[in-house]
């Protein structure tokens, strides 16, 4: 089996590797390119610990072949936070407790802002239903449903507070919250 | 006043015990940088990969490794023979590890071998050729007692004489009556636990309620498969990084299987993604050590899921049968059990804990529990969270269930009459000091959930239970930093937010923010031995180490301040942060900070530091009262958890958060437990679910808040009450849905889990006798 | 004179029998006169055992002190997860 050279956009940074066919992105973040934030706690995309976005889509990276992201966009966990400053969610999970051991972390978290990006809003429900496919041993999920529901609601504040700013006042606020600048990046990344 | 580094006194006021701080290990794993078991590497390593047998049960009839070490990129290939067996070595770990001769378990590791990849190591294990010669196989509890049924240790196990094996019940005097039949001999242990005269006991029962049990295996479901990298040099020095519950058990039990001088062995622990006691023993540590020593090079050797399932340790399936009496107005007169447990190809199922777990909610005159260790073609059984306590517990909880509906009292009532207190002699034997059970039993009774009025087609289920917790063997090293900030080495692996609470303990005890204290694991080579992070034991312990360690420091800096000051050191107490003089006659000295002392360090004799060394005691038992509220559908058999609340007593909640992950995370592999989780094994005896679809955990959308009261009875043992917590939220869950599901549709759940199609037929079993 | 009960396994090896005197200052002596009266515990007891003494369990403390007013239980090893 011979190798195949692929080139990449991660984190929004352009990267190149070699692979052989059989590997998958999950094999070539963790063993190629050194980036082992994304866990393997399966391999066969039961657990979501692996998860990544690939053009903005979540998916396992357990599931998705090295030899296929050339001329793609991934987003994974080490792209998460924007330089020395948390994204709202990961500020959350570590106020509210919500992570133990910490392993499914990455997915859940990875997975929440998949949600948040396109539901500022999601019911309780809405939330288990999304993260049904990370699946994690230590919390209980008690927790970790509840940071994504407060950061949920801290991002809708943050959003109200800048529409119903006037024109002059809103270079100002942007300049003030900080959480709202982060989410914005967050967005962008993911596309 | 003197500074006494061995103050007695329970303390009750607290400035930074009970916050809730963001925990210091916290932001490496948000945003990934945490590193865990299979997340190091090291330079120039090979991929290690086992061999298992595809067999249950079966002679090795020979095994030819040569096309194997003839392949390009094969650095070494490994059998038992590579592992000789050492003098004073734990015989079944040596087996367990590494088949020597026969294969007792799908699974079972046969051979291993190093590559320069993980593509060469699979093609290197498909050339390993291994002559298996097929034996009968046994993997059920009840089977394996029966005689004639296939003999897993031939010589081992001497038979046991006892009477009927069709049913469970022992009682006395039936005995003489039926004949005695020897047993095959895969029955490793009988283990007999009680007091009073249950015969007599029983004639006082104006209820008597008996029923059979069964409960199938479940796995610890730990997100993160066993890994580790060993790297052993040519002159016996070697280095193992590992993902592991207790690194100093990890090196102690590979040098004794390698043969190695313990100091040669220096084990560092990662990041632990999930143990429950699943990574309280070693699978591939000493294979990957065995490699890296023939190779001559690091080797890495990680798990894949389903060989986390077919051939780590999960925990007992059990056969039981318990029967209680109780008089009209809810005692309990007596209480019997006998409790059948598998543990695997190895003696050692935690039938003892199950049988002494079973009644200790309970003040009884007379109890007897009877306990069967049981050995069958299946993996050596690993502790899991409360080893042996929640299937007893689901068995007794359920009968006190149906004891209760009987007599038409409440659940929570029944309990409190009968309920352990201070002073009860248990079920077990010893005689409980001050204990939490009532308190627990009361908190929930006053609960809101307590209160939800019930539709249709639901029910509300109560359960306690119990655990031991335990201390054991702790060193704890605390050095004061140049600029007054602390570096505090802890030896017990972080499974549940634990250097939280050990910074919190010791600013506590300095005086100071919580900020200027960092928490590391140590490796096995900069601390004292460490006991393995179980049986709840790490707040208790290290918390305890932790406050003697800085007592000895506040000594030392105390001293130091006297020395500068010119005063006795018995004339310097430390308070808040900073050296005082002890009053008016020990001088008009200003305060010394931690940091101005710190400042002055090197000037005034060297470094500053304190550490504890002990096999510590004292730890105390929780108990917990769970409340659980299920809704069927009588069409489906499906059932969901409404509404979830554990209420525990923690004896002293270090850092609340962490405490309530505890109780809930526990509760839900309870529920797990119960509606689903369970080990399925084909005729050929091999498991045919491996892997996380059909091995189905909960997952996030399959329970509803977990609802806690942490309840505080203090623990004497301790300076500041901690009593464990970690394992006890896993005893009640099973009976309390168990009894809600009773309770919704009148369908009693006897063997587990309780799956939809299960619960559907046992209601069209209702349903039909009522017809 | 120290009153030793027995629990689980134990019971089984020593014929039946739960409760033993012996003397003793401390656990490390009481095992070792209890293993002399009763010569069929001794493999059990080198094995190891849990002591619990006034309701505290022991599972390795040789030199806890124990006299004729302490409950001493012996129970099996145990450890949790």
């Amino acid at each position: 089996m011979s190798a195949v050279h692929v080139s990449t956009k991660i984190n929004g940074d352009d990267v190149e590797f070699v692979c052989r066919p059989d590997e998958s992105l999950l094999d070539v973040l963790r063993d190629r390119l050194g980036m082992t934030g994304s866990k393997e706690g399966c391999g066969t995309g039961d657990c979501g610990a692996c998860s990544v976005e690939l053009d903005g889509r979540l998916v396992c990276s357990c599931l998705v072949m090295g030899a296929e992201v050339g001329g793609h966009a991934i987003a994974t966990i080490e792209g998460m936070a924007q330089g020395d400053k948390l994204h709202p969610l990961q500020q959350k999970f570590l106020e509210g407790a919500a992570l133990q051991c910490g392993i499914c972390t990455p997915g859940f978290l990875i997975a929440a802002r998949s949600l948040l990006e396109r539901n500022m809003d999601p019911t309780e429900t809405e939330v288990r239903y999304w993260l049904a496919g990370n699946l994690c041993r230590c919390t209980g999920y008690d927790k970790i449903v509840r940071a994504v529901m407060d950061t949920a609601k801290d991002m809708r504040k943050a959003a109200a507070k800048s529409s119903a700013k006037k024109p002059a006042a809103k270079k100002a606020a942007a300049k003030k919250s900080p959480a709202k600048k982060t989410a914005k990046k967050g967005a962008r990344h993911a596309a | 006043m003197p500074l006494d580094a061995n103050t007695p006194d329970l303390r009750t006021e607290f400035k930074s015990v009970g916050t809730r701080p963001n925990r210091p290990d916290g932001v490496d794993k948000v945003t990934g940088r945490a590193r865990f078991g299979a997340d190091f590497s090291a330079p120039g390593q090979l991929v290690g990969l086992v061999l298992r047998s595809p067999h249950a049960h079966a002679k090795i009839k020979s095994i030819d490794t040569s096309a194997a070490e003839a392949l390009p990129g094969v650095k070494a290939v490994i059998t038992y023979k590579d592992i000789p067996e050492q003098a004073g070595c734990d015989k079944d770990v040596l087996v367990n590890i590494m088949a020597r001769g026969t294969a007792l378990y799908d699974g079972h590791a046969v051979a291993a071998v190093a590559a320069t990849d993980a593509a060469v190591a699979r093609k290197a294990l498909k050339l390993i050729k291994v002559e298996y010669k097929v034996l009968k196989h046994v993997t059920d509890v009840d089977e394996a007692m029966k005689p004639g049924a296939p003999v897993i240790h031939p010589g081992r196990f001497e038979p046991v004489e006892f009477e009927s094996l069709e049913t469970a019940s022992h009682v006395k005097g039936k005995e003489e009556k039926k004949t005695k039949t020897r047993a095959g001999s895969n029955i490793a242990g009988r283990y007999v636990f009680g007091h009073g005269d249950v015969d007599k006991g029983f004639k006082q029962a104006d209820i008597i309620v008996e029923h059979e049990f069964k409960t199938e295996a479940t796995h610890q479901g730990y997100i993160e498969p066993h890994a580790c990298v060993a790297s052993v040099s040519t002159d016996g020095m070697a280095e193992l990084w590992v993902c592991t519950q207790g690194p100093f058990m990890v090196r102690d039990v590979c040098a004794s299987l390698l043969g190695m001088d313990v100091s040669r062995l220096r084990v560092t622990p990662s990041e632990i993604g999930g143990g429950f006691g699943g990574k309280t023993t070693v699978f591939i540590e000493p294979v990957a050590l065995a490699l890296s020593r023939k190779a001559g090079k690091p080797v890495k050797v990680v798990m894949s899921r389903s060989e986390v399932f077919r051939c780590t340790g999960p925990t007992s399936s059990s056969s039981m049968w318990v029967r209680i009496g109780a008089k009209k107005d809810g005692t309990f007169v007596a209480a019997d059990a006998v409790l059948k447990y598998q543990g695997g190809a190895f003696p050692g199922s935690p039938v003892e804990m199950g049988a002494m777990c079973a009644f200790a909610c309970y003040d009884l005159r007379n109890v007897r529990i009877v306990g069967y260790d049981v050995v069958t073609n299946r993996p050596k059984q690993a502790a899991y969270r409360a080893p042996g306590a929640p299937m007893s517990a689901f068995a007794v909880e359920g009968v006190i269930g149906e004891i209760a509906e009987k007599l038409g009292m409440d659940a929570i009532d029944i309990r409190l009459k009968n309920a352990a207190k201070e002073g009860t002699v248990s079920s077990y034997g010893p005689t409980f000091g001050p204990v939490g059970l009532v308190e627990t039993l009361e908190a929930a009774k006053a609960h809101k959930n307590y209160k939800v009025k019930l539709g249709k087609n639901q029910g509300r289920g109560v359960a306690s239970g119990f655990w031991f917790n335990f201390a054991g063997n702790t060193c704890v090293s605390i050095n004061l930093n140049v600029d007054g900030t602390l570096a505090l080495a802890l030896g017990t692996v972080d499974i549940g937010g634990s250097r939280a609470s050990m910074c919190l303990i010791a600013a506590e005890e300095l005086g100071i923010s919580y900020d200027d204290v960092r928490a590391i694991i140590a490796d096995t080579s900069s601390l004292g031995y460490n006991d393995i992070s179980e049986g709840s034991r790490v707040t208790f312990s290290s918390g305890l180490a932790t406050i003697k360690a800085v007592r000895d420091l506040k000594v030392r800096m105390c001293g130091r301040a006297a020395k500068i000051w010119g005063i006795p050191e018995d004339a310097v107490k430390w308070e808040n942060g900073a050296a005082h003089p002890a009053g008016a006659n020990a001088g008009g000295f200003d305060p010394l900070s931690i940091k101005e002392i710190a400042a002055q360090a090197s000037a005034t004799g060297g470094p500053l530091a304190g550490h504890y060394e002990v096999n510590a005691e004292g730890a105390g038992p929780s108990f917990a009262t769970h409340v659980c509220d299920v809704e069927v559908d009588p069409e489906t058999g499906a059932m969901k958890v409404l509404r979830y609340l554990v209420v525990q007593d923690a004896g002293k909640a270090i850092h609340p958060s962490y405490v309530e992950g505890q109780y809930q995370g526990g509760a839900v592999q309870g529920i797990g437990w119960v509606l689903n989780e369970e080990y399925f094994y084909g005729k050929d005896g091999t498991l045919q679910n491996a892997g996380f679809l059909d091995y189905r955990i909960p997952v996030c959308s399959d329970v509803p808040m977990i609802d806690t009261v942490i309840v505080e009875v203090p623990n004497p043992g301790h300076p500041y009450g901690v009593r464990g917590v970690g394992e006890t939220s896993i005893v009640p869950p099973l009976a309390c849905v168990a009894n809600a599901v009773s309770s919704a549709i009148g369908v009693r759940a006897r063997t587990l889990p309780m799956s939809p199609p299960k619960v559907l037929a046992a209601l069209e079993g209702v349903n039909a006798s009522k017809a | 004179m120290l009153k030793v009960r027995l629990g689980g396994t134990l019971v089984n090896k020593a014929g039946g029998r739960t409760e033993f005197e012996v003397e003793g200052a401390n656990i490390m002596q009481m095992l070792r006169n209890l293993g002399r009266t009763c010569p069929e515990l001794e493999p059990m007891l080198k094995k190891g055992v849990s002591v619990a003494v006034d309701g505290q369990i022991y599972r390795d403390a040789m030199l806890q002190p124990v006299g004729p007013d302490s409950e001493i239980i012996l129970l099996p090893r145990m450890a949790g997860g």
